[in-house]
């Protein structure tokens, strides 16, 4: 084993850390959120985990017209208007300083360059709760292969703990970077979006050959695997997107759980305050009936099938 | 499930609306005028003999177990020695929107000729205050800290299991051998002891007799009675009230009758805080319970049944009416009495047994304020029985709550008590930590550490009553680094800590003399063994406690001062100030700044949590091990009741963001909204605190419903509790409900009448709280799952 020394000043780009978290594997976990993902999915509801740049999330409902940002822009991106307060974005550098005179969190830099060693200080310090309830870190995003090297250093740092580690993934990296982690990952949370690839292709923009591809070959190794799918009306639930999934579901030999995930408009604010667009604004949840057929569907071909996390 | 029996006693406990009785003031009244030279204890049990011959018997139909401290349900008895109520007193407590007492013209009037007239000059509350100094009253006045004896008397006790080896007779055998051993030539304090020993004789003698006279009611109703069963039932009850407590209990049911004579003579004789408590329940009834389910003469349902008559007892006694600063206090019918189930056995091994279980049922079953439960959770209980009382916390109305059974032996052997002692002790009232049977542990007042930084900050100046009350600890101009500023501070604290200390001293005396105990002494070792009184030092234990308030709301202001003023330089001091005593009026920008950009407690972030424990030692040093009259100490714990809501309306501006008059964060929770990173980070920060080195702590958590979700909801909570359990902590409690439905119960009250919600040691109905504390509560953080 490399010496953990040459890891702990290995830098990442973080957008989140989340404690007591509950529903990303077994047990309270801390889930590490790395920012930058190579799929673009329409129904993302962290929009701010997919660029790999810090970017600035802007409320103007909690915004107290104070000014203390205009002031300190560097670049002068922020302008005082009769309809309150504007940012220009294409002025914006995503520096991050009118978030620092914000006093109410009106503006938030998204996006925070962390080492290995503040990022194991912060998962550490609940240890005593991973103890008491089997849980441990969650390595999630965004995507966290995108930042390989980071990757394999936290895993390495958290497995010289002695924690259970999970890598939340969406599949998306060369084989070479599972290769590398997956010695050091007691599960995957393995995300399957579409089956069909060239469905798949329209919805995230990328193609998933690589990503079934990895799956086959993790799950072949017998790597602890929860496929988890998120059923987006309209988009994946259909009756030949089902059975697309039990294809691939009857390729697999070792993985035995699936959670279905039903989508939830939550994260429509945040496209708001990154200035984006949410595509599917008027996309509704599905009902309950049609998960649980979904789910009863697929029990057939697969030891277990949750719903939700 | 609930018998048909349990479900009327209880549905009648619950509609059964509170008086004031006179029956107890007419019968004290009368003895004191009457009573001529008496030593103190003598006149006290002439008193005490007087009420149990006197009062009347009620037996309430259908009921298993019986006895009333009034003449009826909630017709609550009242205490002119302590504190006679002025008329304007009964007009309060008769109008007042909650927490009232219905007060009839009778009432009235025989406090306008009776009452008021003899014992003006002459009750403890009077004498109290006339013995205080200048500035003990205007502290007092100020709210800088609260006097606990003022209305009420000490008690803070709970039983341990000497009533189920022990009937009355033979407690009084022990007392003859004490008084026949008295050397009254060697022993100066020989006829002191006398008198005390005579008058716990008499007092034991007297509990006979109440239960006699229940004995003859039954019997007599037995008589007429037409239904063969219930005929029956009032039979059996006679004969156990012959039997208890005049001799040792031998079956559950005797054992539960014998428990209640005890509790209503305790809180006949006085009116203690937080009434009166049989402690560890499941282990005291366990052999009981083993030996005649063995037998076959009782059923798990029919002991059921019996723990659920007894439940409704205790919801049957409100606690007596208070008025003014105590009220606000305490603002609640309920007395504390909180029961204790699992924990550890004297000999160290696991204390959970099936009764446990039962007595969970119970809780659940019943779902009554009164009495309060909690359980002492050790790492060597099972896992089942913390996530049997955890589904039982998941309905949301806040018990039991939840004790780490290692942690609070800890802080009794620290305290010198045996390991044994320790272990049979528990928590009681809402978290005291006391050695049960053998421990006077008395909670003498909260003390409002915000208001001290307050005075800091006006050089020992009081804003809302313009007196200079403390020193001059310096003008905050002129100081040069924060360490100048805790110097000021500590200042103050020291000066108000022995001002209370003061008159908390002449108080306990007063008490002493004056109102000792002898029947609550008959039951708490040492008082016979020494002929000591439990008021005058007879306990074998005898601790004094000053209950701090507020740490997280001056660990979050010193953190705006530290990080704001002295280190950023954002302010000078004197802008600073002026923004306080402004209110933040204006200035909201900077308001917001503080609440949001600074180190806050309950973050599990070091640079606030470091000035939490700094406060913490610098009032465990002023406090810790000073002396007090008994031959004890005191110590300090950290709970606010609902005093954290009154301290909060007479502090000003702070200077973490809180405006003035609202009020300050509660135990050692954060201020309402200011922990950020989840429930992890909260228990991460509290157990910053030496736990050990209190007499309890209280930490309160609100979860959303949707978070403890089935068996994986519970698993979670069961491993926060542990969690928080291994780092030291002493006791946690949740309300589970959302902030949504408390909004939804003030617009809609009639639809909410059920409504129980955790309040601070307790659990209350939400619409019994006042509107500040109802708003408080839905201040509070609320977790949900990530």
């Amino acid at each position: 084993m490399e010496r953990m020394a040459d890891f702990q000043n290995i830098t990442g780009l973080i957008f989140n850390i989340m404690r007591f978290s509950v529903h990303d594997g077994p047990g309270i976990r801390t889930t590490v959120f790395v920012k930058g993902c190579p799929l673009q999915c329409a129904w993302c509801h962290n929009p701010e985990s997919i660029s790999p740049q810090p970017e600035m999330m802007l409320r103007t409902d909690i915004c107290l017209m104070c000014g203390a940002c205009i002031a300190a822009c560097p670049v002068g991106a922020i302008e005082n208007t009769a309809a309150g307060l504007v940012t220009h974005r294409e002025k914006c550098i995503a520096c991050g300083i009118c978030a620092q005179v914000c006093p109410v969190e009106a503006r938030v830099r998204v996006g925070r360059e962390m080492t290995v060693s503040e990022v194991m200080l912060e998962i550490l310090a609940d240890r005593v709760f991973y103890d008491q309830s089997g849980g441990g870190v969650t390595f999630s995003g965004g995507e966290p292969t995108r930042q390989p090297d980071f990757l394999h250093a936290l895993l390495t740092a958290a497995r010289h703990e002695g924690l259970h580690t999970i890598v939340d993934t969406c599949g998306y990296a060369p084989w070479s970077v599972f290769e590398r982690i997956a010695p050091l990952t007691s599960r995957f949370l393995f995300d399957i979006k579409i089956v069909d690839p060239e469905k798949h292709r329209r919805w995230t923009g990328v193609s998933n050959r690589r990503i079934l591809d990895n799956l086959t070959r993790l799950d072949a190794r017998g790597c602890a695997i929860s496929l988890r799918l998120p059923i987006i009306p309209g988009v994946n639930d259909s009756p030949e997107d089902i059975k697309g999934l039990v294809e691939l579901l009857q390729r697999l030999h070792h993985t035995k759980r699936l959670h279905l995930l039903p989508f939830h408009g939550g994260g429509a604010e945040k496209y708001h305050r990154l200035g984006r667009a949410f595509h599917l604004e008027q996309a509704v949840p599905p009902d309950h009936a049609a998960i649980e057929r979904i789910a009863q569907d697929l029990r057939n071909h697969i030891e277990e099938v949750h719903i939700g996390g | 499930m609930m018998t048909e029996r349990v479900r009327l006693l209880r549905e009648k406990s619950l509609q059964a609306v509170p008086t004031l009785s006179t029956e107890r003031a007419e019968i004290v009244t009368r003895i004191y005028r009457q009573a001529g030279l008496l030593s103190a204890p003598m006149l006290r049990a002439r008193v005490f003999a007087a009420i149990m011959q006197e009062k009347e018997i009620c037996i309430n139909d259908g009921e298993l177990i019986v006895g009333e401290r009034g003449p009826a349900p909630k017709a609550t008895s009242t205490f002119p020695e302590l504190c006679c109520h002025s008329l304007q007193d009964l007009e309060i407590l008769d109008s007042r929107e909650k927490v009232f007492f219905r007060v009839d013209e009778g009432t009235r009037r025989l406090y306008r000729e009776e009452f008021i007239p003899f014992w003006r000059g002459r009750s403890m509350r009077e004498m109290i205050l006339a013995s205080m100094s200048e500035e003990w009253k205007q502290a007092y006045e100020a709210g800088i800290f609260t006097e606990f004896m003022e209305q009420r008397g000490p008690g803070h006790t709970v039983l341990d299991d000497k009533i189920y080896n022990k009937g009355m007779n033979d407690f009084i055998a022990d007392i003859e051998t004490r008084l026949a051993e008295l050397d009254f030539v060697n022993d100066a304090t020989a006829y002191d002891r006398a008198e005390e020993l005579k008058a716990m004789r008499l007092c034991a003698q007297s509990i006979i007799v109440l239960a006699r006279r229940y004995a003859d009611k039954a019997a007599a109703l037995a008589k007429s009675e037409k239904n063969p069963a219930r005929k029956a039932e009032l039979k059996t009850i006679a004969v156990i009230c012959r039997r208890v407590p005049a001799e040792k209990p031998r079956t559950l049911h005797e054992a539960l009758q014998y428990y209640w004579f005890i509790h209503l003579g305790v809180i006949t004789e006085i009116n203690p805080w937080d009434a009166f408590n049989p402690g560890r329940l499941d282990q005291h009834l366990y052999p009981f319970y083993k030996k005649e389910l063995d037998e076959g003469s009782l059923t798990r349902e029919a002991a059921r049944e019996l723990l659920q008559c007894f439940w409704v007892k205790f919801n049957n006694q409100p606690a007596p009416p208070k008025v003014g600063v105590t009220a606000a206090e305490s603002s609640t019918y309920t007395d504390f009495a909180n029961i204790n189930s699992g924990g550890l056995k004297p000999d160290g091994s696991d204390g959970v047994n099936e009764l446990s279980y039962l007595i969970l049922e119970v809780i659940d079953e019943m779902r009554l304020v009164q009495p309060s439960s909690n359980i002492q959770l050790s790492r060597k209980n099972p896992d089942a029985f913390l996530k049997h009382a955890l589904r039982v916390v998941r309905k949301g109305w806040g018990q039991p709550s939840i004790f780490n059974a290692e942690t609070v032996v800890e802080e009794l052997l620290r305290q010198g008590k045996s390991v044994e002692d320790a272990r049979q002790g528990g928590t009681s009232g809402c978290v005291e930590t006391g050695a049960f049977g053998k421990e006077a542990y008395i909670l003498t007042g909260y003390f409002n550490i915000p208001k001290l930084l307050e005075l800091t900050l006006h050089d020992g100046f009081d804003p809302r009553t313009g007196r200079q009350l403390g020193p001059h600890s310096g003008d905050p101009a002129k100081w040069h680094s924060f360490a100048d500023l805790m110097a000021a501070f500590r200042q103050q604290m020291a000066h108000f800590v022995a001002i209370k200390l003061a008159g908390n001293n002449i108080i306990e005396r007063l008490y002493a003399l004056h109102m000792p105990v002898p029947f609550l002494s008959i039951l708490i070792d040492d008082c016979i063994a020494r002929g000591m009184d439990y008021n005058a030092g007879g306990a074998r234990y005898n601790t004094s406690y000053i209950q701090g308030v507020g740490i997280g709301t001056v660990t979050d202001s010193l953190a705006a001062l530290k990080q704001y003023v002295f280190e950023q330089k954002r302010l000078g001091m004197a802008e600073f100030l002026a923004l306080l005593q402004g209110d933040f009026a204006g200035e909201e920008v900077k308001r917001m700044w503080l609440v949001n950009k600074c180190p806050k407690y309950g973050n599990d972030d070091d640079f606030a949590d470091e000035l939490m424990s700094e406060v913490f030692e610098i009032y465990y040093s002023l406090v810790n091990g000073r002396p007090n009259t008994k031959g004890g100490v005191y110590r300090i714990n950290m709970l606010p009741t609902t005093c954290h809501v009154y301290f909060g309306s007479v502090t000003g501006a702070m200077p973490d963001g809180r405006k003035s008059g609202t009020p300050l964060s509660e135990g050692i929770s954060p201020v309402q909204g200011a922990d950020r990173k989840g429930p992890t980070a909260v228990l991460k920060s509290a157990a910053k605190m030496d736990h050990v080195r209190t007499g309890g702590t209280l930490l309160n958590q609100k979860f959303t419903p949707s978070l403890l979700k089935g068996e994986e909801g519970i698993d979670h909570l069961s491993h926060l509790v542990r969690g928080y359990f291994t780092l030291g902590g002493h006791h946690i409690q949740f309300n589970v409900v959302d902030a949504a439905t408390l909004r939804h119960a003030q617009a809609h009250p009639e639809e909410h009448r059920d409504l129980i919600v955790r309040v601070a040691g307790y659990s209350d109905y939400f619409l019994d709280l006042s509107k500040a504390l109802q708003d408080e509560i839905i201040a509070r953080t609320e977790h949900q799952g990530f």
